[in-house]
C-alpha cells in the first residue's frame, strides 16, 4: 500500500486557508493512484505531529504544499514528523530550488517515509503559473501581447522564497510565450506596487506565488497595485491601472493543476502513480471562455 | 451459504488460520482441519465435514467474512469498529441479536448506531454487513432531540470536513475536538470504511491515538518536551512559568473546551493539578492552539506587576468578576436583553463604562502604564 500525505500550513483564524489542500487532495484521490490520500497541517488537525499515524500504508509520500525551501520544509516538518536522521543535504539542493526527495524511518510509526521538496519549487510549478494565467484570462492560448508578473514575498522575509519566484519567472520567460516576464516582490525592489512601471504590454497577468488566498493576496497586493482603493469593495478583472489592463489571478495554489505538482513530486520519489499525471492535466485544462468564441 | 464463502474460509484456514469472534478454522497437526464455533469444537475433520460444519454455522462464518473482507486496513480502525459494537464484551450470537436492533455509542459529540445492514437478506453472505448511522449526539439524546426526518442527509464521508469547519453560529472551529460541533446533519448509511473516514474527518487522529492507548503504547509528549522542541516565534514558550502551565491547562484543556482527555502533564513524573477530563480519546501533547496561546501568555507573563488604585462600589467589583466569568464560560449570548440583574448584561456593562471610563477608555481614569518605566 502507498499513501500520499499533503502537509500544509493551515490557519487558526482563516477557514479558507486549508481549502486548496483539500481540493488538490480530492483531485488526486479521484485518480485512484494512492490507497490513501490525507492532509495534515501546522495550524489545523491532524497536526504534522500525528500525520503519519493517520494512514495504514507502509509507504508514505509526504509532499509539502509550501512555496519555497526554508524554515518549514527543512526544519519544522521533518522535526514534527520525527524523521530519523533527517539532513537537508539529502535533498541535494544548494540553491534553494532543487530539493528532491529522500527516504526516512519515523520515530513513531513503522513506515518508509518519502519526504520530498516543496511543491513550489518543482519545475511543473511553472506550468501551473502559466495555467493560472490561462484561467484568469479565460484564454488557453494567452501569451501574445501579454506580460506576466510572478509575485512573492521579498528576500527580507525569506531568501529562498525570492529565489523560487525568480526561478519560475526565468523559466517562463525562456518558454517565449509571453512578451515579457518579471518577478516582483511585496517588500523589496522590484515592487509589485509599481507593476505598471515594469511592463510595456497593454495586458499584464499578475500571479502571486502563494498557496492559499488570504491577507496578502486578497487585501495587500490588490490595494498596493491600485486595483482598488479598498479591498472590501473588490476589483475588476482586468482592472485598468495607468492605462494598462491588470489581470490579477489571486493565489496560484488555488489553481486545480496544482494537484499535478503534488503528484509529480511523489512520482519523482518513486510513487507508482500510473497515468494520474495525465488524468489530472487533462481534467484541469482550461476551456476558452464563451466571450472568446 | 454459497460455496464461494466456504471456499474462502477453507483458504483462510490453510493460510494462517481464522480466529474471529468464537469461530476457529485452521489446519490440524494430524493433517485434518479444526473447526470451532462458540462452545462447539471439532478436530481432525476432513474437507467435506469442514464444509458441512461451515454451512451449519452461517452466523459465525458470515460474521467472519465481514471482518475479513469488508473492513478498512489498519489495526486501529478495525479495533474502533469492533469497539463500536461491543465486540469484546459479549459472545457473537448475543451480539448479532443486539445488532439487529442497533447498537449505539458516542465518540466525542458523535453518535454512532451500528446495525446489521439487511438482516432479512436472502443471501446469507450479506446478512452480516454492518451499516453505520452517524449523527450529532445532541440530535439523538440532547435536551432538544431532532427527528431524523429533519436532519440533512449526507452520503460522502468527506462532507464531514465541511460540517466540522464551522459551529452552529457559523464561527470557524480551529480546534476540531472542541465541543462545538454543529448539529442538524446525518450520515444515514455508511459502510465501515466510510464511517471510519467520516470520524477521521470530524476528529482527526483520535482513532489511532485511542488505539495506541488501549495497546499501552501511547506516546505522550509532556509540556516540557513540547515547549523545548519549539523554534522560531514559539521558542519563547519554554519560558512560561511552571504555575502558568497549570492555568493554561485549566483554561484550554478541560471538558468544556475540548472533548479530548488530556494525558500530557508538566513533565514525566510531574503531573498538573488541572483536571484532564473524561473524554473517550486521549490528548497526547499540547496542541497547536495551546502552543500559540502559550506564546501570548509567555509574553504577557514577562510583564512586572504594579499597583493600581481604583474606586469601585462592592457591586461594581463584583460586576467585573461576573463579566470575566461570562466571557470565560461563553455565556454572553445567553444573557437576556433586559436581564439587568446579571452583571454581564449589555446595559449593565454600558452603564459601568459610562460611569467609570474616561475618554481614553481608562478604568476610573487611571492610565495603564506601559512597560516597566
Amino acid at each position: 500500500m502507498q499513501a500520499l500525505v499533503i502537509v500544509a500550513h493551515g490557519s487558526h483564524l482563516n477557514p479558507g486557508s486549508s481549502e486548496p489542500t483539500f481540493e488538490h487532495a480530492d483531485t488526486i484521490r479521484a485518480t485512484g493512484a494512492f490507497d490513501e490520500v490525507r492532509e495534515a497541517f501546522w495550524k489545523e488537525e491532524p497536526h504534522f505531529r500525528e500525520a503519519l499515524r493517520t494512514v495504514a500504508a507502509d509507504e508514505v509520500y509526504v509532499v509539502p504544499l509550501f512555496i519555497s525551501e526554508g524554515y518549514f520544509t527543512e526544519e519544522v516538518i521533518p522535526r514534527e514528523l520525527r524523521l530519523e536522521g533527517w539532513d537537508v543535504e539529502d535533498w541535494e539542493s544548494g540553491d534553494g530550488v532543487s530539493a528532491s526527495h529522500a527516504t526516512y524511518a519515523a520515530a513513531d510509526v513503522e513506515k518508509d517515509v518519502h519526504y520530498v521538496g516543496p511543491a513550489g519549487t518543482h519545475d511543473a510549478m511553472s506550468d501551473v503559473i502559466v495555467r493560472r494565467a490561462e484561467s484568469v484570462t479565460g484564454d488557453p492560448d494567452v501569451g501574445d501581447g501579454f506580460g506576466l508578473a510572478v509575485v512573492g514575498h521579498g528576500t527580507k522575509r525569506n531568501e529562498h522564497s525570492a529565489r523560487a519566484i525568480e526561478y519560475h519567472a526565468d523559466r517562463i520567460d525562456e518558454m517565449g510565450r509571453f512578451d515579457e516576464v518579471q518577478a516582483l516582490f511585496m517588500d523589496e525592489e522590484p515592487e509589485v506596487d509599481d507593476v505598471t512601471d515594469y511592463f510595456e504590454s497593454d495586458d499584464v497577468v499578475v500571479v502571486p506565488l502563494f498557496v492559499a488566498d488570504g491577507y496578502h493576496t486578497q487585501e495587500d497586493i490588490p490595494e498596493d497595485m491600485g486595483l482598488t482603493e479598498d479591498y472590501r469593495d473588490g476589483w475588476e478583472t482586468p482592472a485598468t491601472v495607468d492605462g494598462q489592463r491588470i489581470w490579477y489571478a489571486g493565489a496560484v495554489g488555488t489553481e486545480p493543476l496544482m494537484a499535478d505538482v503534488l503528484l509529480e513530486r511523489a512520482a519523482d520519489a518513486g510513487a507508482d502513480v500510473g497515468d494520474a499525471v495525465e488524468q489530472v492535466r487533462e481534467q484541469t485544462r482550461v476551456s476558452p471562455s464563451p466571450a472568446d468564441d | 451459504m454459497d460455496d464461494a464463502l466456504v471456499d474462502a474460509l477453507l483458504v483462510a484456514a490453510e493460510d494462517g488460520g481464522v480466529d474471529c469472534d468464537g469461530l476457529v478454522a485452521t489446519v490440524d497437526d494430524s493433517d485434518g482441519y479444526v473447526f470451532a464455533a462458540g462452545d462447539e469444537r471439532h478436530h481432525g475433520v476432513d474437507e467435506e465435514r469442514f464444509r458441512e460444519l461451515a454451512r451449519e454455522h452461517p452466523r459465525y462464518v458470515g460474521n467472519w467474512r465481514f471482518w475479513a473482507q469488508e473492513t478498512p486496513p489498519g489495526d486501529d480502525r478495525v479495533a474502533f469498529l469492533r469497539w463500536l459494537e461491543g465486540a469484546e464484551d459479549e459472545p457473537l450470537p448475543d451480539r448479532l441479536n443486539r445488532l439487529e436492533d442497533g447498537v449505539e455509542t458516542t465518540w466525542g459529540q458523535l453518535h454512532v448506531t451500528v446495525t446489521l445492514a439487511d438482516s432479512g437478506a436472502a443471501a446469507p453472505a450479506s446478512q452480516y454487513h454492518r451499516q453505520y448511522t452517524l449523527r450529532h449526539a445532541e440530535d439523538v439524546h440532547g435536551e432538544a432531540p431532532v427527528d431524523s426526518a429533519d436532519l440533512t442527509d449526507h452520503t460522502d464521508p468527506l462532507d464531514a470536513r465541511e460540517l466540522s469547519k464551522h459551529d452552529d453560529r457559523n464561527r470557524y472551529r480551529p480546534l476540531k475536538t472542541a465541543p462545538t460541533l454543529q448539529r442538524g446533519w446525518r450520515f444515514p448509511d455508511l459502510d465501515p470504511s466510510a464511517l471510519v473516514r467520516a470520524v477521521e474527518c470530524f476528529y482527526p487522529a483520535t482513532i489511532p491515538n485511542w488505539h495506541r492507548e488501549r495497546e499501552g503504547d501511547l506516546d505522550v509528549d509532556h509540556w516540557r518536551d513540547t515547549a523545548e522542541r519549539q523554534t522560531g516565534i514559539y521558542d519563547v514558550v519554554e519560558e512560561l512559568p511552571r504555575e502558568a502551565v497549570e492555568w493554561v491547562a485549566e483554561a484550554c484543556c478541560v471538558d468544556s473546551q475540548c472533548t479530548k482527555r488530556r494525558e500530557w502533564q508538566y513533565d514525566e513524573g510531574e503531573a498538573l493539578e488541572a483536571d484532564g477530563g473524561d473524554g473517550t480519546y486521549p490528548c497526547r501533547e499540547p496542541c497547536s492552539l495551546v502552543v500559540a496561546a502559550a506564546r501570548k501568555w509567555t509574553i504577557l507573563e514577562g510583564e512586572t506587576e504594579r499597583t493600581y488604585e481604583f474606586d469601585l462600589t462592592p457591586s461594581e467589583k463584583h460586576q467585573l468578576e461576573e463579566l470575566i466569568d461570562a466571557v470565560a464560560d461563553g455565556r454572553v449570548d445567553e444573557i437576556r436583553e433586559a436581564d439587568v440583574g446579571d452583571g454581564a448584561n449589555r446595559y449593565r456593562a454600558r452603564y459601568l463604562r459610562a460611569k467609570r471610563f474616561d475618554d481614553e477608555g481608562n478604568l476610573c481614569g487611571v492610565p495603564t502604564t506601559d512597560g516597566d518605566e
